[in-house]
This record gives C-alpha cells, sequence and structure tokens, in this order.
C-alpha cells in the first residue's frame, strides 16, 4: 500500500514541475485538475479500511479539486477573453530548473524533520513542500491573474498534502476548513477577476502599479 | 451562552441585513448590531466565568483583556457609518453591511477560539468577509487593492494553515491523542516535538504575522487601507490586526511552555523592531496621508510585537497599547476619510488649506496624530513608556534606543504630512468640493469620541481594565 502512496504523491509532485513548464493556461488549469484528483484518492489508499467519513472527503476533495473549481477558472478565462500565453516574469527553463531545486531541497527537509514509524515510508512531508514551494513559484513568477490562481490553488494542494498526515488523529474539521476555503477563495476571487477586467480591460497583473511608493 | 451570542448577534444580523430591502434603513443594524455586542461584551466582562480546558470557544482571561476594545470599536464606528452611508446613498450597501457585520461575528469568534482549527477557520473567514468592504468605492485602484490583498493575506493565511497542521503533528508525534485545543497543547508542553514545533512557530509568524502586518509581509496594507473608507480602515487597522496580534500570543504560549521561549522571544523582537524601523522610514517619504496611517499601522504592530516578545510587564503594556491603538486609530482613520471626501485628493502635493475646509476634521486628525505619535496625556505615551520601561529592565538597551529612535522618525515624519495638509490656502477644487461634502455631527463626534476615549484611557486608565490585562499576562505565561 505504501508503495501506491508513494506513487500517486510523485505523480503530484511531477504535475508540480509539468504546470511550472507549461506556456498555456489551459493546459495549467488541466494540470490542476489532474493533481486535484490524484490527491483526492489518497485519502482512501491511506486507511486500510476507509471509513464513510473518509470516502465522502475524499469524493468531495475529487469533486471540488478536480472538477468544479477547474470549471470555474475556465469560465472566468471565457468571460475575461484572456489569450492563452502564460505571460511568465521569470522564464519557463528557470521556474522549472527552480522548482527542480525545490523538490530536492524538500526531500532534504523531509528526510532531516521527525516522524512516526506510519508515516516514515511515505512521502508525504516532502511532496508537500515540494508543492507548496511550486505553488509559490508559479504565483510569484507569472503575471496572469489566473495563473496566479492556479498558484495559490497548487500552493493549498501542498497544505491539504500535509493534513493527510493528521486526517486520522484529529476531527476533520481542519479538513473541512480547506475545502470551504477553497471553493469560497475561488468564488470571491472569480468575482474579483471580473471586475479587474472590466476596470483595467485586461487581466495582466502588470496593469497594476498605480499603488506603489 | 452568552460567549456564543456575541458570535451570533453580528452573525444573524448580517443575516438580516442581506434579507433586508431598503438600502436606506439597512445601515441602522450596524448601530444595533454595535450596542448589542458591546452590552453583551460587558456583562461578560464583569462577571467572567472561567471556560472549561475542553471548551472550544470561551470567554477567557486573553479574550477579556481585549475584546471589550474591539466591541467598543465597532460601537463607535457604526454611527459613523450610518453617516457614511447616507453620503453614498447612491451605491448599494447590501454586500457591504452584511460583511461588516460578518466582519465582527468573526474576530468575535477568533478571539475567543481556544482551539487552533477553530481560530484558523475564524481569521481566514474574517480575511474573506473583508474583501467586498475593500473594493467598495468601486475605483480601479480599489480593485487593484483588493486583489494584492487577496494573493498575500491568502498567501499569508495559507501559511498559517500549515503552521497550524505542524503544531498538531508536533503534538501526535509528542503522544498526543489529537486534541488541539490550546490548554491541551500546553499541558504537553515539553512532550512536544521540538523541529516540528518550530517549523509551527517560523510558519504561523510568518502567516498571522501578514495579517498583523509585520514587515515584510506588510506590502497588502498600505495599499488597502489607503483604497478602503475609513470606517474600513479604522476596523481593520483597530480590530483585524489585534486579532492576528491574540492568535500570535496563543500560539506562542504553546512554543513557550514546551522550552522554546527563547526563540519566541527572539524573533518577535527581531520582527517587531525590524517593522518598526521600516515603517519609520516610509512614513518619512509617503505624500499620502491615508498610506501613512497603514505605515504607522505597520509600526504599532512592530510595538505590539516588541511588548510581546519582553513579556512580563511588556506584554501587560502591550495589551494596553491594544487598546490605544484601537482607539486612536478609529479617532484617526475617520477624520482621514472626512478629509479625503472634501479635499477629493490625498496626496501633500494636491491638498492644502484643509483647516479651513472641514476644519473639526483637521483638528481631530491633528490630535489624533499627537495621541498616536505618544505625546502625553493621551494613552499611547503611557502603553508605550511601560514596554521602554520593561525593556530597560530586561537589559536590552539597544532594542530600547531603537525603539524610541523610530519612534521619533515617525513623529518627524507623520507632522511634516499632517501640517502640509491642514495649513496653507485650500485650493479652489477643494472649496467646492468641501462645500458638497460639509462636517455634520455624525462625521464628527464618532472620531471625537475615540480621540476622548484616546485621552481618558491615558489620564485614568481604570484599574478593571488594568485588572483583566494583568489577568490576561498569567494566564499567557507558563512557566515551563
Amino acid at each position: 500500500m505504501t508503495d501506491t502512496v508513494n506513487l500517486f504523491i510523485g505523480l503530484a509532485m511531477g504535475l508540480n514541475l509539468m504546470a511550472l513548464a507549461s506556456s498555456r493556461i489551459p493546459s495549467i488549469i488541466r494540470i490542476e485538475a489532474a493533481q486535484g484528483m490524484v490527491l483526492g484518492v489518497l485519502p482512501l489508499l491511506l486507511e486500510g479500511e476507509p471509513s464513510a467519513l473518509v470516502i465522502a472527503v475524499a469524493a468531495a476533495v475529487v469533486g471540488v479539486k478536480g472538477f468544479l473549481i477547474p470549471s470555474l477558472l475556465r469560465r472566468a478565462m471565457r468571460a475575461a477573453h484572456i489569450d492563452r500565453e502564460a505571460a511568465p516574469r521569470l522564464g519557463f527553463v528557470p521556474s522549472l530548473l527552480l522548482g527542480a531545486a525545490a523538490t530536492v531541497g524538500a526531500l532534504a527537509l523531509g528526510l532531516a524533520l521527525p516522524l512516526m514509524p506510519e508515516h516514515a515510508r511515505l512521502l508525504l512531508v516532502p511532496g508537500s513542500f515540494a508543492t507548496i514551494i511550486c505553488g509559490l513559484i508559479l504565483l510569484m513568477s507569472r503575471t496572469k491573474a489566473i495563473t496566479q490562481v492556479c498558484g495559490f490553488l497548487m500552493l493549498e494542494n501542498g497544505i491539504y498534502l500535509f493534513g493527510l498526515l493528521l486526517l486520522g488523529s484529529t476531527p476533520l474539521l481542519v479538513e473541512a476548513g480547506i475545502l470551504l476555503d477553497l471553493t469560497v477563495a475561488v468564488f470571491v476571487i472569480g468575482i474579483i477577476v471580473d471586475r479587474i477586467q472590466r476596470s483595467f480591460d485586461s487581466l495582466d497583473t502588470r496593469m497594476l502599479t498605480e499603488l506603489r511608493e | 451562552m452568552i460567549e456564543l451570542a456575541i458570535i451570533l448577534v453580528p452573525v444573524l444580523t448580517a443575516g438580516v441585513a442581506l434579507a433586508w430591502r431598503s438600502n436606506a434603513t439597512r445601515p441602522w443594524l450596524l448601530p444595533v448590531a454595535g450596542v448589542l455586542h458591546a452590552t453583551l461584551c460587558g456583562w461578560r466582562g464583569l462577571a467572567p466565568p472561567a471556560p472549561l480546558a475542553s471548551e472550544w470557544v470561551g470567554f477567557d482571561a486573553v479574550t477579556r483583556a481585549v475584546l471589550p476594545a474591539l466591541s467598543l470599536l465597532f460601537l463607535v464606528c457604526s454611527f459613523y457609518a450610518l453617516s457614511y452611508l447616507r453620503l453614498r446613498a447612491e451605491r448599494p450597501n447590501r454586500t457591504f453591511t452584511g460583511a461588516l457585520l460578518m466582519l465582527l461575528g468573526l474576530m468575535s469568534l477568533a478571539l475567543q477560539a481556544r482551539h487552533v482549527g477553530l481560530l484558523w477557520i475564524a481569521i481566514e473567514g474574517a480575511t474573506l468577509a473583508t474583501v467586498p468592504l475593500l473594493h467598495f468605492n468601486g475605483t480601479a485602484r480599489a480593485y487593484e487593492a483588493t486583489w494584492k490583498y487577496l494573493l498575500v493575506g491568502g498567501t499569508g493565511i495559507a501559511l498559517s494553515l500549515l503552521g497550524s497542521f505542524c503544531l498538531g503533528y508536533a503534538s501526535l508525534y509528542g503522544g498526543g491523542s489529537g486534541d488541539l485545543t490550546f490548554a491541551g497543547l500546553t499541558a504537553q508542553g515539553g512532550a512536544l516535538s521540538r523541529p516540528w514545533l518550530m517549523m509551527a512557530w517560523v510558519l504561523m509568524m510568518a502567516g498571522y504575522g501578514t495579517k498583523m502586518g509585520l514587515v515584510p509581509m506588510h506590502t497588502w496594507k498600505p495599499d488597502a487601507y489607503g483604497e478602503a473608507p475609513g470606517v474600513v480602515g479604522a476596523l481593520l487597522a483597530g480590530g483585524m490586526t489585534t486579532t492576528a496580534f491574540i492568535a500570535l500570543l496563543r500560539v506562542k504560549q504553546v512554543v513557550d511552555a514546551a522550552g522554546l521561549g527563547g526563540m519566541t522571544q527572539q524573533m518577535l523582537l527581531a520582527a517587531g523592531l525590524f517593522s518598526m524601523v521600516v515603517a519609520a522610514l516610509f512614513l518619512l517619504g509617503t505624500p499620502d496621508f491615508k498610506r501613512m496611517l497603514a505605515y504607522s499601522s505597520v509600526e504599532h504592530m512592530g510595538i505590539l510585537a516588541v511588548g510581546a516578545a519582553l513579556g512580563g510587564a511588556g506584554l501587560g503594556a502591550a495589551l494596553f497599547h491594544v487598546w490605544n491603538n484601537s482607539l486612536t486609530k478609529g479617532a484617526l482613520f475617520l477624520s482621514a476619510g472626512n478629509l479625503r471626501r472634501a479635499a477629493g485628493a490625498r496626496t501633500r502635493d494636491d491638498v492644502a488649506g484643509m483647516a479651513w475646509v472641514s476644519p473639526w476634521s483637521a483638528r481631530i486628525l491633528v490630535t489624533g496624530l499627537l495621541a498616536i505619535t505618544a505625546c502625553p496625556p493621551f494613552g499611547p505615551f503611557f502603553s508605550e513608556l511601560g514596554i521602554v520601561r520593561a525593556g530597560l529592565g530586561a537589559g536590552r538597551g539597544v532594542a530600547v534606543l531603537v525603539f524610541l529612535g523610530s519612534l521619533l522618525l515617525a513623529f518627524l515624519g507623520m507632522t511634516r504630512l499632517v501640517f502640509a495638509i491642514v495649513d496653507g490656502r485650500p485650493g479652489r477644487a477643494a472649496k467646492a468640493t468641501g462645500a458638497r461634502f460639509r462636517e455634520t455631527a455624525g462625521l464628527v463626534v464618532p472620531p471625537l469620541v475615540f480621540l476622548g476615549l484616546s485621552l481618558g484611557l491615558g489620564l485614568t486608565t481604570p484599574p478593571l481594565l488594568r485588572e483583566t490585562w494583568a489577568a490576561a499576562v498569567k494566564a499567557l505565561e507558563v512557566i515551563p
């Protein structure tokens, strides 16, 4: 079972790098959706005999991260008539290299931190840190609002991975918090994206330069 | 029961506001909720039963020391909001009123939360509730500020969630049973896994520090405070920041109890002093008087962090400063909002002679400026004096020197800007807009009340308040 879980986490880490390397917004959204679905399946694999609650969490995560949010993002894109270029501030190769370095660093950090015996052979901690850092890179190095939202979602995916460590021991309150947060965040961000588009006639955040010292 | 009512009254009123039909009468819900909230907080503050260790929500000693300040801030602001929304009668205020009430409810929840996860959810909710408040003016600049707030604030909130998870794992690794209440975590003490605890503290400091606006995570603040209506600025600078500060204090208690007090002290002291210095430098340069208030807020968050780092008497003085900061910032943001509206502009280059255009607001701004830059006999002077004394008592001479130096620079920068916009001759455009937005009692009395409260806190600090701060310090300082 551990090997399957690690395979899925490895897949999610690979998707991080793919997102950093892609130059088209629709493909970044597709990669995010795939990552969401991979992460959604994990709770089922982690628990030997998943309870009804775990199944519900898994279904909700696949539904929200895999379908709902990507479709909201696509709709925002259509509504705002954005062209498909991802418009990086930092080139694709440098960001990919940074992402790879972050993945290695996350593996090292994961080894340095003490883990419970049942988690010791899992890649959850390194996978989580790598995804968080890749998300931050995507968030900071792209200029289109939608790509920044994708970076933020990747960051949230990383945190969700970490949350899986606590799935068995703590009430699902925090898990519920994440889902709620994601939905509301995208909802709010969707509205704002629309308004920015109307006010600035563009979703290029490089245009947002009126406020500076 | 009353604890829950303090949260539910504003939340339910928010629901009523969303369903209310008349745009003209809807804002009256704000003072109604404000009066009820203040009554409940006052009642509970006078006779607090100690909450059980296992309770997730409770009016404990820490809540008692700060929640009444937030309630008072909202109460006075709610009357100002009535007059403000009457000026903006052409704009639908359904979302604005609802979000304002929701913000109060979620901040009340955050200040009463005794569970790591619940605290995070409350602060996350409050962050989202702020969004519609920031772009109420509907200008391009307001949307830009909102976008930056969402990205920076969202990342901060995400990091604090990761920090909460790390704290949970530290407990689990130390043999915990999944009890994530602050009381339970503090009781675990040294059993918590140290590496995970360090991760948790660093992440939470970055996360909740973003919400407080500590440097270098303060970048959203000038934009958001500069573009939001004055009443929203007052609630964020006086309320939201307090909430994040208390969140950090509660986490610090757990980390200290595990024997890592040295680390939390050093980090808070460094972040606090750095925030003060950077804010003071920006205060010397900024030409925009609403952004000036944002940098002043960054500076005062630095002061709170320094006080918390010193612990003991310093922490007590920091809790005193929470009150002073909330009430004085209320006076400043409301009067600055009046001036901004009357002047039709916001920078030193375009605004002058406001003492002739809006004499009352100009006087309040100048007096508020003296209060916030710690001139006696206003409250901030005494709380900052308390922090300086605690610093000298702890033998931190260099830190005290940096602290006083930044206060001086901030004083210079702020007085220069404020007198530039108050003195001189008003331009023709300002006379025209000033005639359109005359000062009414509803716009001038609330900031005056804040000023009076700030003065009152300095002249005669009520013994009851001193007692609540001392009790909160005692509750937060656990000897490992």
